[in-house]
């Protein structure tokens, strides 16, 4: 490669939002640049600003917002360009891939549609001439059949398809500079792997450099030249990305590296009683159907799936969206119609109605991935977690109950005075705690963990994952695990049970399936998520 | 899709027959009768004109009466203008009613997703602020104080259109009641465009159309209108089925001779059939425009299909 010139420079800039509590700085004073076919990454964890400071550099921030300093793509100053003048540049030299693959197609219009509008506008072809590039460019992006794809509409193709979609937008003009927003973070692992191998195939043939914004230090490590680590809106450090990596200089970088997940769990007794069992559970979704509609379509969401679930056991049920694992932790719960024979300790519990269920719940609790949505908004944190003891313990008077939120919360390590506050007053490590609180306030046996840390950034991820392990060891707790994330469920679980479109594809103790993983989808998976083989082929 | 158009059809069925026996039962629980108002009506000529109507028949004869002669597509004779049957006064109101709504309808749609759009666009500044002034206003102000404004300035003092008459449908006899007719929805079609256009322009494949570098024009109108729109669509059934029935304020008030009086005179008056008849028509216009929205929609939005 030639000898690299700068071609993008961010200088002194700063990102400021108005709001209604007063003016926020998201971005404060930060110098980035970027030389001709380097790929830099960007990481930080959730406002830190990393996307901001791009957004900014694209004109892309919300109307509130506004942006200073300056950003200089070879010698003009994007931040004072006239919009027809920026617009000759976002797209045609700079173009933006973002993290929501789902959402970033317009709907309304087919894909050929869209992939034809910025070539026939940057390079003025007519229309059959873009409609041959467009083509050219989903073969390059290695989208199957792409003649009958050009008249998809986004919402006929998949999640990983979309993203390879984006790209080829993105690329439709052979840009100087493409900035990629997260663009693996939606996305299954196997999927995350394809298209990370795809940026680095299409870097290696156009040569353009990648500015890589991401939380994921797995790929930083695989991919970039050269890092900037942010928080709190500032540069905390900068650096090749190797010497970063071997010697983090920041405290910061320091513990984003550190807050890999770690630590393995022992199984439990071979005599440990079995808690939770299910024998050939089968959950089956109806389809469409209906008056003059034809037969419903029979959709076989978990089909016959066996477990037994040991006292002080963790069981990580893994798999990509799709796969069925969160259905299968549903209906072991008993919360959603199920065949097959569901028994909790001695007792059946298959055909258990609601009222049968209910003195039973409190011994199989449920946590969820969106600490967002799963705490309601008005009522206190006091009232939040104390709800199920009006249920489960109705004698309790309002004092006992609330001696006991006091203790629910120390033990997820939260100040007590919480319980008088709202949960929007908390961040997203903060609302998980309490949804743990809410679970471990009734004292269950069992406990399915769906997703728990998905939602939230690596360093609160592991300190979750810290708060779990403390929960079982002292009271003998038995988890299912569910998750995509292997990192996590490899520091958390004593067993594994790898499952694909409602069956269970391989099975086994933790270690034997990481080091040894048999079934082809597995070793995909595995290969997906924890091989480290770097990809990056710019240098 | 023809089959999903077919199979409404077939569910309206069903749904005509519980309103207009609903409407046929209710009418005739409350109190009196077609000829109770017409003063010095002797008892015999009274029940003369009632067996003449069929109306001295036991509820459910007539009931059954009135069932087959709809489906022949008769709806019988009204009692209070006896010279003319309902389908008659249809034919001769009906036209004029839908000429005005129809028109008021396209100016509300037209102006006010402009409306809408031009606040969207300006968000929390002076024009948004102005249209969304006017927009309260619109639709906080009744018809029956617009009409008079309106005859009063452009009929009265500046003697720019007629105060009220139809004038054998001419251009200028239609511009007071129109504007009444389209103002209050205007107003409610562009606070609808602007609402559905502020979250259209967030949403995330804008960004991509703006990272593309293509035009304020293509992303605004090709990709943040058209999905903005739905919105206005789903409000368009209901609207057109309530405007192009007629409006009684309007239609008394500028003296115009469609059905939009037809349903309050004929519930005072207890002219059973021509109420029956307005309920039909009412229930075959809501049910017609409901099902246009519903193809709109697929034909606006491709992730909706029906079969």
């Amino acid at each position: 490669m030639a000898a690299s010139e700068t071609i993008l420079s961010v200088k002194d800039l700063r990102v400021r939002f108005r709001t209604l509590d007063g003016a926020v700085e998201a971005v404060k004073g930060i110098n980035i640049h970027v030389k001709s076919g380097e790929t830099v990454a960007v990481v930080g964890e959730s406002g830190s600003g990393k996307s901001q400071t791009m957004m900014a550099a694209m004109s892309l921030l919300a109307s509130n917002g506004e942006a200073s300093g300056s950003v200089d793509y070879r010698g003009r100053n994007l931040l004072t360009l006239s919009k027809s003048e920026l617009n000759k540049v976002r797209g045609r030299k700079i173009s933006m891939i973002f993290q929501e693959p789902m959402t970033s197609l317009d709907p309304l219009y087919s894909i050929g549609n869209q992939l034809i509008e910025p070539i026939r506008r940057h390079r003025g072809l007519n229309a059959a001439e873009a409609r041959e590039e467009a083509l050219k460019l989903l073969r390059l992006v290695h989208i199957p059949d792409p003649e009958r794809r050009m008249k998809s509409y986004p919402h006929e193709m998949s999640g990983g398809q979309r993203q390879r979609v984006m790209i080829a937008m993105a690329l439709a003009n052979d840009p100087d500079i493409l900035i990629a927003d997260e663009p693996t973070t939606a996305l299954d692992v196997t999927i995350q792997a394809q298209i990370l191998m795809l940026l680095a195939e299409l870097q290696r043939k156009l040569g353009m450099a990648i500015v890589f914004i991401t939380h994921d230090l797995g790929i930083v490590r695989r991919f970039a030249d050269r890092v900037y680590v942010m928080r709190y809106g500032e540069v905390v450090e900068e650096g090749e990305a190797e010497a970063i990596f071997a010697n983090p200089q920041h405290a910061y970088t320091k513990m984003l590296l550190a807050a890999e997940p770690t630590g393995t769990k022992a199984p439990p007794p071979p005599n440990a009683p079995v808690l939770l069992e299910g024998r050939n559970v089968e959950v089956t979704f109806k389809i469409g159907g209906g008056f003059l509609a034809g037969e419903p379509l029979l959709l076989h969401a978990v089909d016959r799936i066996s477990i037994r679930l040991k006292r002080n056991q963790t069981i990580g049920i893994v798999g990509e969206s799709g796969s069925g694992k969160s259905t299968l932790g549903r209906a072991l719960l008993r919360l959603l119609p199920s065949d097959g024979v569901i028994r909790l300790g001695d007792r059946d519990i298959s055909s258990a109605d609601r009222q049968a269920m209910r003195p039973l719940r409190r011994e199989l609790q449920l946590v969820f991935q969106d600490p967002f949505g799963s705490l309601s908004p008005r009522m206190t944190v006091g009232q939040v977690i104390t709800e199920g003891l009006l249920v489960h313990e109705p004698a309790l008077s309002g004092k006992q109950r609330d001696q006991r939120a006091v203790e629910a919360l120390r033990e997820v390590g939260l100040d007590p005075n919480a319980r008088n506050r709202y949960p929007h007053e908390f961040s997203g490590g903060q609302r998980q705690r309490i949804a743990i609180a809410r679970a471990m306030i009734l004292k269950p046996k069992v406990v399915v963990l769906d997703e728990p840390t998905s939602a939230l950034d690596r360093s609160v991820q592991k300190q979750i994952v810290e708060l779990l392990r403390k929960l079982q060891a002292d009271h003998e707790l038995s988890y299912l695990f569910i998750s995509h994330d292997l990192a996590v469920v490899r520091a958390m679980a004593d067993y594994i049970i790898v499952m694909k479109q409602g069956k269970i594809v391989e099975e086994g103790p933790t270690e034997a399936i990481f080091s040894d993983p048999q079934a082809a989808y597995t070793q995909t998976l595995m290969a997906a998520a924890i091989d480290v083989t770097r990809f990056r082929l710019s240098a | 899709m023809l089959r999903y158009v077919f199979r409404r059809l077939l569910t309206a069925i069903p749904t005509l027959f519980v309103i207009v026996t609903m409407a046929f039962f209710l009418i005739r629980v409350a109190p009196g009768g077609p000829f109770n108002q017409e003063r010095g009506l002797s008892p015999e000529i009274k029940a003369n004109l009632e067996a003449q109507f069929g109306l001295s028949d036991p509820l459910w004869l007539q009931y059954v009466h009135y069932l087959g002669n709809l489906l022949r597509g008769n709806f019988g004779p009204s009692y209070n203008m006896p010279d003319f049957t309902v389908t008659e006064l249809f034919a001769k109101g009906l036209p004029i009613s839908v000429q005005l709504g129809a028109s008021a309808l396209l100016l509300a749609l037209l102006i006010g997703s402009m409306l809408g759009t031009v606040a969207a666009l300006n968000q929390n500044k002076l024009g948004d602020y102005t249209v969304i002034a006017l927009a309260t206003a619109g639709s906080t102000i009744p018809t029956f104080v617009i009409a008079p404004v309106i005859q009063l300035l452009f009929g009265l003092t500046w003697k720019l259109l007629p105060i009220g008459g139809w004038g054998d449908g001419a251009f200028i006899n239609k511009v007071g009641p129109v504007l009444t007719l389209a103002l209050p929805q205007i107003a409610i079609v562009a606070r609808l465009m602007r609402g559905s256009m502020i979250e259209s322009l967030r949403s995330h494949h804008i960004r991509t159309a703006r990272a593309l570098g293509l035009s304020d024009w293509s992303v605004v109108v090709k990709h943040a209108l058209r999905g903005a729109i739905l919105p206005i669509v789903s409000f368009t059934g209901p609207a057109a089925a309530a405007l192009l029935t007629g409006s009684v304020i309007v239609e008394t008030i500028f003296s115009i001779p469609g059905v939009g009086r037809y349903f309050v005179d004929a519930a005072l008056n207890r002219d059973y059939t021509l109420v029956m008849g307005t309920v039909v028509v009412i229930a075959l216009f809501t049910i017609v425009f409901n099902l246009i929205v519903d193809v709109m929609y697929a034909v606006v939005d491709p992730r909706v299909r029906y079969d």
